[in-house]
């Protein structure tokens, strides 16, 4: 674990991203003490203050400190992402290992099951569910989480059919185990190495589409300071305050990056010979 | 390309629509939204209520329900929009018509971009111009469509005043209105895409570049202009195909929110008004003609690729 981290570091994708995260985790952990202002607190003298000593990144319509609400707006985001991506990942990589072990008839009805699924469009589909759930962030993640568990499956499936032919999982069906114990025992953590690099990536789009539902009013609810929310919410006053609009789109590009860079880090870190 | 794999290609694009049937099905009757009361109001009498339910059919047993909706939708016949009363099968065929539009131009316009810019990174691998598509790559697949959105249209429309920041102009009716309109709704959707396929580009022409006919093609003397453009070009595009295909996937998922910012009445808007207004029969066809056009898209593309490359055979 440690040779991984230090190989991580030394990649240059895997610093950067591990630096991003520390900020990221910072602000979820501690967001709401390291807030220099209450983020709810209105000032109605203070609307659209532009940037500068007493609020760092300005204020919004209603004089609330636009940097409070981002580092505290950074639990209503991050969490949810990574729970949807655990969640989505779980359940791929169990659907993936069991099609890869079941293999003939079945593999292949399930696969083409999960092609077609596939076939919708993500962000239509999480709408889909979303809108049979009801609004809200716990939904949202949910709906998240089922739309990645099939590319999830399918990642983890074309590891385990290269798993299921090695010796210690032929010596198990030998010993007679039952199903389950192989596929949960014997095959799943030997497949968690590129499937966790993958759900690396994955988390900057659960992000992005977390924020992509809460923006259209569909995830986390006002007054969260959700960033999707932020950034739907600060549209009308583009003309005024250019800042309220930009401030949260940077922050969710910025975990996006985050996530990208560490997986790709990831990857690196794990296939030394592969260049590119 | 053989009869029996085409054959084999329908196949599966007919049950892929079946399973999203099912699925968009599936979801809108779990919706906590009771047809009859949407239709009638809150208000409504019981006596009117169970008559619509009557003739809605909404008593009949699940599968029966399905079936007849199906039935119907293969005809083309959705069902009466519960918001407007209009037919939903034409209106939402003239939005996918505008929204096919948008696509269709923002994988123009990223072509254009994305296929010189990653193979100019492949040949200058690892200076500035390779660390630059590098960049670009990162920004654009980290900023959702919504922030690219709202943030060119801060930019161009609400800062330098160059583009209108809303609407639609039919091209039959006003090309120049219309080009103006979509100007920015396509530059958006084409960004994400540029990421991708940049970055597909140049790593498929390291490989191309790399190989054995490319040495000798440079060996026998020819000109490097010609290795890149004769040689090399040819087969590194083969894979963008694919990756175009797929790409269509996120274009049809970005449309939604991209028609929403820049109030273009396609279909996603069209389907997030549906959403909103738990507007069932609209949500379906929405849905149900989004995935197909997808399904579609993809066994094109595969089709493409088997015609364009002459030693992938299908059987």
């Amino acid at each position: 674990m440690t040779d991984l981290l230090r190989r991580l570091m030394r990649t240059p994708q895997g610093a950067i991203g591990l630096i991003l995260l520390a900020v990221l985790a910072a602000a979820c952990l501690f967001g709401p003490w390291l807030a220099p202002h209450d983020p709810e607190k209105m000032d109605f003298l203070g609307r659209f203050r532009p940037l500068g000593a007493q609020n760092w990144f300005g204020a919004d319509q209603f004089g609330r400190d636009v940097l409070s609400r981002l580092l505290v707006g950074a639990r209503s985001t991050l969490p949810m992402a990574l729970a949807a991506t655990l969640l989505g990942t779980v359940a791929g990589a169990v659907v993936g290992t069991a099609s890869a072990y079941l293999g003939g008839r079945w593999d292949e009805a399930i696969m083409r099951t999960i092609d077609a699924v596939m076939a919708v469009p993500g962000l239509l589909l999480a709408l889909l569910l979303v809108s049979t759930l009801g609004n809200g962030a716990g939904n949202a993640m949910i709906a998240i989480a089922v739309t990645f568990a099939p590319g999830m499956a399918r990642v983890t499936r074309a590891v385990a059919l290269t798993v299921r032919g090695q010796d210690y999982v032929k010596s198990a069906t030998v010993r007679g185990e039952r199903a389950s114990w192989i596929i949960f025992r014997e095959m799943l953590p030997n497949v968690m190495a590129p499937v966790v690099i993958e759900a690396t990536i994955r988390v900057s789009f659960a992000v992005m589409l977390f924020a992509t539902l809460s923006f259209l009013g569909l995830g986390a609810q006002p007054p969260a300071s959700e960033w999707g929310l932020m950034v739907a919410e600060a549209r009308q006053y583009v003309h005024q305050a250019p800042w309220i609009l930009i401030a949260p789109s940077l922050a969710i590009a910025m975990t996006a990056i985050a996530f990208n860079l560490l997986g790709d880090g990831l990857r690196d870190a794990m296939n030394p010979r592969d260049e590119r | 390309m053989s009869a029996s794999w085409l054959l084999r290609r329908l196949a599966l694009i007919l049950y892929t629509v079946f399973i999203v049937s099912v699925l968009v099905f599936g979801i809108t009757q779990a919706l906590p939204a009771d047809a009859a009361v949407t239709l009638l109001g809150e208000n409504a009498t019981a006596e009117a209520l169970n008559a619509i339910r009557e003739r809605l059919g909404l008593g009949d047993p699940i599968w029966w329900q399905y079936l007849r909706w199906v039935g119907h939708a293969a005809t083309g016949d959705f069902g009466l929009s519960m918001r407007t009363g209009q037919p939903v099968g034409p209106e939402m065929l003239t939005a996918l018509g505008r929204s096919l539009l948008l696509a269709v131009a923002a994988i123009l316009v990223m072509l254009v971009i994305a296929v010189p810019l990653g193979m100019v990174a492949a040949v200058r691998q690892g200076k500035l111009a390779d660390m630059a598509t590098g960049l670009i790559s990162y920004l654009g697949v980290s900023f959702p469509e919504f922030v690219t959105a709202t943030l060119l249209a801060m930019l161009l429309a609400d800062t330098l005043q160059w583009l209108p920041a809303t609407g639609y102009v039919s091209p039959l009716e006003d090309f120049g209105g219309a080009v103006r309109h979509l100007a920015l709704p396509v530059l958006t959707a084409s960004l994400i895409l540029v990421a991708h396929v940049a970055r597909m580009v140049r790593s498929e022409t390291l490989d191309v570049l790399h190989s054995d006919y490319i040495r000798a093609a440079r060996l026998k003397g020819l000109p490097e202009r010609t290795v890149l453009v004769r040689h090399a070009l040819r087969n590194a595009l083969l894979p963008v195909v694919t990756i175009v295909a797929l790409d269509v996937g996120y274009l049809l998922g970005g449309i939604i929110v991209i028609e929403e910012i820049f109030a273009i009445p396609g279909i996603g808007r069209q389907l997030m008004v549906a959403v909103t207004a738990r507007d069932l029969p609209s949500i379906q066809a929405g849905a149900l003609i989004m995935s197909a056009t997808y399904a579609v898209a993809n066994t094109l593309a595969d089709v493409a690729y088997a015609v364009l490359d002459k030693r992938i055979r299908y059987d």
